[in-house]
């Protein structure tokens, strides 16, 4: 592999932005999305940030954006373009996209594209699912490098230090690659004026899961979602004897 | 009837203790339940999970390769033992949650990911948007892949059971990760996924120093577990592996203080299961209060001492 041909892929999802407090529906049929704010997932960013700051080493030679969902999905990709993606690829369709249904059509990109790397965030704040990373990684049969702190690409061969529990490893592994991102891993730029301008005339193709020749058809059906269990309104103390001789001999846990 | 395999989260030496609540949600679930354990000079552990209570058998892999229980070796290795088994669980942690979501792509099924509650055998529900909505969700694949958030499940007991010990065959070793080095943060403490008592810190700690100044005192007196807010590692004040919330860990231990911590929806989706919530801050408004079954609004450097000095 030539250094000249590397190539990152950067998956990003629209979501409600990290701030809103979601509502559940009174008929229990979903989460209120009317008027709601929509950001890119915050470790989709991250992800961004990445591939761009790879690209600006002069590591990678240049960085696609890709969001699979409704068409205002373009939002999204101008947004990652902003912050320094080279173009972008929208798979639009208004199904209930699955996260194994995001790596097939993920997949399909990357055959057309053929990226070195794909840099996904560890996972998207409305689903919390966390697969789709590693559910691509085994559709390519490529190694994968999940919760990722520190990147070092060299030699067709990536370095990742990676967040797991107690502590973090660090492992080895030749690329192609996927990575997933966790927090540590950098802090995003802020998009500036002159750049947010500039995204608007970067190239963006659209597909069609058909186009791609994906099955997108679901596989869980929601049949509720509902709040979570309230806890019951707790008391205030006035100091710390209070406290301490509450949790003695109210709560007992002490 | 339902043919359950639960992936043991071990490290070659002893069981962790999220199998045993991964076990209790396939016992939700009904039918036999088998555990995977797959390492490499991993007996004891294999002894260890035949004593779970309620497992019929244990299939034990052992083999060089599976030593640094590598995500593409495990989920070859867990897809070539799949046919038969109407379920396979894993514990959602950072285990898990590596291994599992590429089972579920190689067997071609959705992942059901970290479940609190089992409806039915294929009906499950999960928290979303850092657990403010909880989703119930069916599915219509053959077999079901999930990670189960131990929070939701009452661990089984680790003695009792009688399970035979099988060997099978190990599948190879595809080479595509080399591990350099890992590094486990050495504590005398509880870890906080299973302490009973967690003294967690957040921005209004104001520094690193402070942190640990203040809360290790009374951690040590409560032999408690220490966490922090995402603001308290963002700023720098701890690692990230003390990080409790919708991005780093979700505990349940029966108190949790939380100091200097305002309660943003996603440090709250890692701590609100908790049995019992004391919440301490000067700023009278901050939401952590609204979860907090005692709060105390108080200046944090001359209350923690205090709260120090009472416990004796």
């Amino acid at each position: 592999m030539r250094m000249a041909d590397l190539k990152i892929l950067v998956p990003v999802k629209r979501v409600v932005d990290f701030n809103v407090k979601v509502r559940v529906k009174a008929d229990g049929s979903g989460v209120d999305l009317a008027n709601v704010k929509m950001s890119m997932n915050p470790f989709d960013e991250i992800a961004i940030e990445e591939a761009v700051r790879l690209r600006e080493a002069g590591i990678a030679t240049g960085v696609i954006a890709v969001s699979c969902g409704l068409a205002a999905c373009q939002e999204t990709l101008r947004t990652a373009m902003a912050i320094g993606a080279d173009r972008a690829i929208l798979v639009e369709s208004d199904a209930d996209l699955q996260p194994l249904a995001v790596a097939k059509l993920i997949k399909a990109i990357t055959e057309k594209e053929q990226p070195q790397i794909v840099i996904f965030g560890k996972q998207a704040i409305d689903d919390d699912a966390n697969q789709t990373g590693q559910m691509f990684a085994a559709l390519m049969g490529w190694p994968q490098a999940t919760f990722a702190s520190k990147v070092v690409v060299a030699n067709g061969m990536a370095t990742v230090t990676r967040e797991i529990d107690g502590g973090a490893e660090t492992l080895e592994m030749k690329l192609p690659a996927v990575i997933t991102t966790d927090l540590r891993l950098n802090e995003p730029r802020y998009a500036t004026l002159p750049n947010i301008m500039k995204a608007k005339k970067k190239p963006l193709d659209t597909y069609k899961p058909a186009d791609l020749g994906v099955d997108v058809t679901p596989r869980l059906t929601t049949l509720k979602v509902s709040d979570p269990p309230k806890r019951g309104a707790g008391v205030m103390v006035a100091d710390v004897k209070e406290l301490v001789a509450k949790l003695k001999n109210e709560a007992k846990v002490i | 009837m339902s043919s359950i395999l639960v992936i043991a989260e071990h490290d070659n030496a002893s069981l962790k203790a999220a199998t045993l609540n991964t076990v209790a949600a396939a016992q939700k679930i009904g039918g036999e339940i088998h555990i995977l354990v797959a390492g490499s000079g991993c007996v004891a552990v294999a002894e260890a999970a035949a004593k779970i209570a309620g497992v019929a058998k244990i299939k034990l892999a052992d083999a060089a390769h599976y030593a640094e229980q590598t995500a593409e070796n495990l989920a070859a290795l867990v897809v070539a033992h799949a046919a038969g088994y109407s379920h396979i669980l894993a514990p959602a942690t950072g285990y898990g949650k590596n291994i599992l979501p590429r089972v579920a792509a190689l067997l071609d099924v959705a992942q059901i990911s970290e479940i609190t509650a089992v409806d039915s055998p294929d009906t499950f529900v999960r928290p979303t948007y850092a657990g403010n909505a909880m989703v119930t969700v069916k599915s219509a694949d053959a077999v079901k892949v999930i990670t189960v958030r131990s929070t939701g499940f009452d661990a089984v007991a680790a003695e009792g059971g009688s399970a035979v010990i099988e060997a099978v065959a190990a599948a190879a070793d595809l080479g595509l990760v080399k591990l350099i080095g890992r590094e486990i943060t050495k504590s005398a403490r509880p870890e906080l996924g299973a302490a009973k008592v967690i003294v967690s810190g957040g921005r209004g700690l104001g520094s690193g120093e402070k942190y640990h100044q203040l809360l290790e005192p009374l951690a040590d007196k409560l032999n408690a577990a220490l966490g922090a807010s995402r603001a308290a590692v963002d700023a720098g004040f701890v690692p990230n592996d003390y990080q409790v919330g919708q991005t780093g860990k979700i505990v349940a231990p029966q108190l949790y203080i939380a100091i200097g911590i305002s309660g943003a929806i996603q440090h709250l989706a890692g701590m609100k299961e908790s049995k019992v919530i004391v919440a301490i801050n000067k700023d009278a408004d901050a939401p952590i209060f609204q979860v907090a079954d005692y709060g105390l609004v108080a200046d944090l450097f001359q209350a923690i001492p205090e709260f120090i000095a009472e416990l004796g």
